[in-house]
């Protein structure tokens, strides 16, 4: 970038809003995943639409890349500017437009934080379902380009059921709206769905019209403990089979189950080969019998031991061990990469001895914990970045679990995005042809490869 | 001083300095939890803000990627060293402590900034920072202009380092160490008891000093306050001037170790946490001192802390105190020495006090030591969310425990046109002693 492009962009959002010391742009050279750093030639907070319609322009114009970033959390690369340029920092649309009780929908800025969003509506007894490990730092743009999922995900879906329209700046500046306010929309291509997930390579998000739903009145957590994962398996199943749509069913693996237990001292058995948290939420009448339910289908596939929480104090006993499972197996070594891998549900037992032998066989750690529910589960490698020995056993123990998960009809990424962590498998995914489709559709929205290029699809 | 300082250079001037930091650096795996608990993140919304961009900042500087500059500084010295961070990370990266090295490393390479440097070489020497503060006691009303009513005075004129509309409180015509005995005798003491009275309680607030005598006395517990002890260091310390902090640990240490004291009280989080914490850190490679750090550390408690875990006081003899009152937990108490239970207990110990809850007791009020001397507007903006939180329990007295929390409040309560009370917790527990014999 040249120093009149600078200058041009201080123009448009105000000498304050360009940052282009070493220093400040040595801190957006990164985001949460490891191994990934590149610095930016500039940042750049724009105060709003027109703002960012400008800066893109300006790229546009001169072929300068652009790297949309909210709070920084992205866990597969998808705001590290590789090839320098512009970071395009949304932060500061962070305003809650409107909460429509009526169409039970909440407008809102990019910048704005999820918990945030969820604080404001939950005065009126709504929720914004969506809710990813950083729902307390991440921003509404970052999710919604992530399409980022969460702990509720088996119930209420993640990120793009949520999503019914959008304002987006194109690559060459243009704004468009997409969907609106209507729970049934069929005029013309779902836009709002191709964008809700892109990663920052199509568009630039401004604006988010997002469905609220009414907050359930009443939630139980139940655990359960196997010492065999297959028992555990068909505990899900049964619990799906019996018509049952928990909130929330969590699994952990020994790996980690041994991990917790060493740092919180929850009381977990070492043996124990996978530990399930439920928790249904709804009517409290309806919450008493599912839970009962539940409880029975876990008996009936021989839990070893179960407990269901009588109050609050009990609920945030029995999450204790799962909120523990990433702080305790981040703190066995320096690097920690949170995967994603996903496949269908009756496959979750499969895929957990899978990763189990592929840590083995390359003697490298990962715990598994996740969304048994919805099959998303979080194989978390631990290891030293700093070791090109080990990280060669680390890549490749990573290069066999994608497959692992392909081969089982899964996919590679649940809920993070693929950006550049998961890119070098995304071919074995989807195959040529399917790519190159999506390449087109990139080559048509951004003709001069200046959004997040390189990321999600690759190189064009 | 040249802008280019890299790794190397300063790896060869102090090679003991980094050579535990890099694997401490690289413990954070930039999730960026940190920016939820942030204040200074919160209103700057800059990532060299919060902790994430601090330690990514030394990461660098360790790599040779960005040069130790004045921006680096800049970044190092933006943290109010609340602890929420170190609180918040789920890898246990104790990020308050390494912003602390990544400003020991910039003041070894680029020196300290000169107002500190001024009013630091002042602090080192005892006899000299105490004629300074008792002139500024004597000659205060001339530069100050006192708010009635209140522990709280405006400049009459523009003064270095200072913002020209705060309101500071005005220092002591008397400091309190000249105000009573060195020994304060009490009939058949239960205990002797070492008072470490800090800077701002000695010369400044002398107010919460009388309480805390009084209600030691109440409770039949001689008090002594040795004439030689001097400032626990802390701001030198946070500041990043480890050599002058132990200079002025050692003293007090040394000061304390003699008078062989059954308890030493604090009434300020962070003077507590200088005894209890950081004198010990200074001094774990050395053999000789550490035995008498480690022993002080053990017997050093916050009068809260004191009158309800040891001291437990008679509940019976306090009067009703008709106050409505809420609560800041200064960050050094709730996240340096854990202590939020006890002043609560103190205060609902007292009949007739009201006592409501504000949102975030927790969440610094802004003051940060030494850190509103330089960034008095940035300080202003956390400290405004903390009295809106103050507003909405309609309490008539917001109290704490630690003097610059207090003399913060007091300037918030002011810029905010609002009236209530700011004070120490003991000095409630006081009025409700002398409420009891009535």
């Amino acid at each position: 970038m040249e120093k009149h492009h600078i200058n041009a962009l201080k123009e448009i959002v105000g000498e304050e809003n360009v940052l282009t010391s070493a220093e400040d742009l040595y801190c957006y050279s990164y985001d949460a995943t490891p191994g990934h750093a590149h610095m930016p030639d500039a940042v750049v907070s724009p105060a709003n639409t027109t703002e960012t319609s400008k800066i893109l322009k300006l790229a546009n114009e001169n072929r300068i890349p652009v790297y949309t970033r909210g709070s920084g959390t992205n866990l597969s690369a998808g705001c590290v500017p590789t090839k320098g340029g512009i970071v395009l920092l949304m932060t500061r649309l962070n305003q809650i437009l409107e909460v429509d009780l009526e169409n039970l929908v909440a407008v809102a800025g990019p910048g704005v934080v999820v918990a945030d969003l969820n604080k404001e509506v939950a005065s009126f007894g709504l929720i914004y379902p969506p809710d990813p490990g950083t729902v307390a730092t991440a921003t509404l743009g970052g999710t919604v380009a992530e399409n980022a999922g969460g702990l509720r995900g088996l119930k209420y879906g993640v990120s793009k059921h949520y999503i019914m329209g959008l304002e987006v700046v194109l690559a060459n500046g243009d704004i468009i709206n997409t969907g609106g306010k209507n729970v049934k929309d069929v005029s013309g291509y779902d836009m709002t769905k191709l964008f809700t997930g892109s990663e920052g390579t199509l568009c630039v998000i401004t604006k988010i019209i997002a469905k609220l739903v009414p907050a359930p009145e009443a939630k139980k957590a139940m655990m359960a403990i196997f010492k065999d994962l297959d028992n555990a398996g068909k505990a899900v199943s049964a619990i799906i089979a019996a018509k049952i749509i928990p909130a929330t069913l969590e699994i952990m693996d020994n790996a980690t189950i041994r991990t917790v237990e060493d740092y919180a001292k929850v009381g977990l058995p070492l043996d124990a080969e996978a530990v399930l948290l439920i928790e249904v939420d709804g009517n409290p009448i309806v919450v008493e019998q599912e839970a009962a339910k539940v409880m029975e289908a876990l008996k009936a596939n021989h839990a070893d031991f179960v407990q269901i929480a009588k109050d609050d104090a009990e609920r945030d006993k029995l999450w204790a061990a799962r909120r523990a499972a990433l702080p305790a197996l981040a703190k066995l070594r320096p690097t920690t990469y949170v995967e994603d891998a996903t496949v269908p549900r009756n496959k979750v037992p499969d895929f957990l001895r899978e990763v189990s032998e592929i840590a083995k066989r390359n003697n490298v750690t990962i715990g598994t914990f996740g969304h048994a529910g919805d099959g998303n589960m979080h194989p978390t490698i631990v290891c030293d970045i700093r070791q090109p020995e080990e990280m060669e056993r680390v890549y490749k123990a990573m290069d066999e679990m994608f497959k692992a998960a392909i081969a089982l009809n899964g996919t590679l990424s649940g809920e993070h995005g693929i950006g550049l962590g998961k890119l070098p498998w995304m071919e074995q995914q989807h195959g040529t042809v399917a790519m190159n489709a999506m390449k087109s559709i990139k080559r048509a929205l951004d003709p001069n490869l200046i959004l997040n290029p390189g990321k999600l699809v690759g190189e064009c | 001083m040249s802008e280019t300082i890299t790794a190397k250079d300063i790896n060869e001037q102090d090679k003991a300095l980094l050579s535990d930091l890099q694997d401490a650096l690289a413990n954070c795996m930039k999730c960026g939890n940190c920016m939820e608990v942030c204040p200074v993140y919160k209103e700057v919304g800059k990532e060299a803000a919060v902790a994430r961009g601090k330690l990514s900042l030394m990461e660098g500087v360790l790599k040779g990627a960005i040069p130790l500059s004045a921006a680096f500084d800049t970044a190092m010295s933006k943290c109010v060293s609340c602890k929420a961070c170190t609180a918040k990370c789920p890898c246990g990266v104790p990020a308050d402590e390494l912003i602390l090295r990544g400003r020991q490393a910039a003041v070894k390479a680029r020196g300290l900034h000169p107002i500190k440097k001024k009013v630091f070489a002042l602090l080192k020497s005892r006899h000299l920072f105490d004629f300074s503060l008792r002139m500024a006691g004597i000659f205060g009303p001339i530069t100050f202009k006192k708010i009635p009513g209140k522990m709280a005075a405006l400049a009459r004129f523009p003064m270095p380092g200072m913002d020209y509309k705060r309101v500071t409180a005005p220092f002591a015509s008397t400091p309190l160490r000249s105000q009573y005995p060195e020994v304060i005798k009490v009939d058949r003491p239960t205990m002797r008891v070492g008072f470490f009275t800090g800077c701002t309680i000695n010369y400044i607030y002398t107010d919460v000093g009388q309480s805390v005598i009084n209600v030691l006395k109440e409770n039949n517990i001689e008090v002594t306050m040795p004439s030689m002890q001097h400032c626990c260091g802390t701001p030198v310390y946070m500041s990043g001037d480890v050599d002058s902090a132990k200079i002025l640990a050692k003293h007090n240490i040394e000061t304390f170790d003699s008078y062989n004291f059954d308890y030493i009280v604090s009434a300020c989080g962070s003077c507590t946490e200088a005894f209890r914490i950081e004198f010990p850190h200074l001094f774990h490679d050395d053999p000789k001192m550490s035995a008498m750090t480690e022993k002080l550390a053990k017997k050093t408690y916050e009068i809260s802390e004191f009158l309800i875990d040891i001291v437990k006081i008679d509940k019976t003899k306090l009067g009703p105190v008709d106050v409505t009152v809420t609560m800041h937990d200064p960050c050094h108490m709730a996240r340096g020495i854990k202590v939020t239970k006890q002043p609560r207990e103190v205060l609902k110990s007292i009949p007739g006090l009201k006592f409501v809850e504000m949102k975030a007791p927790d969440r610094c009020c802004g003051s940060g030591g030494s850190f509103s001397l330089g960034n008095y507007e940035l300080s202003r903006k956390i400290n405004d969310k903390k009295i809106v939180d103050i507003a909405s329990t309609n309490a008539d007295t917001v109290v704490t425990s630690c003097g610059t929390c207090r003399m913060h409040l007091t300037d918030g309560l002011f810029q905010n046109n609002m009236n209530q009370d700011a004070l120490h917790v003991i000095q409630v527990l006081d009025r409700s002693y002398k409420a009891g014999k009535k």
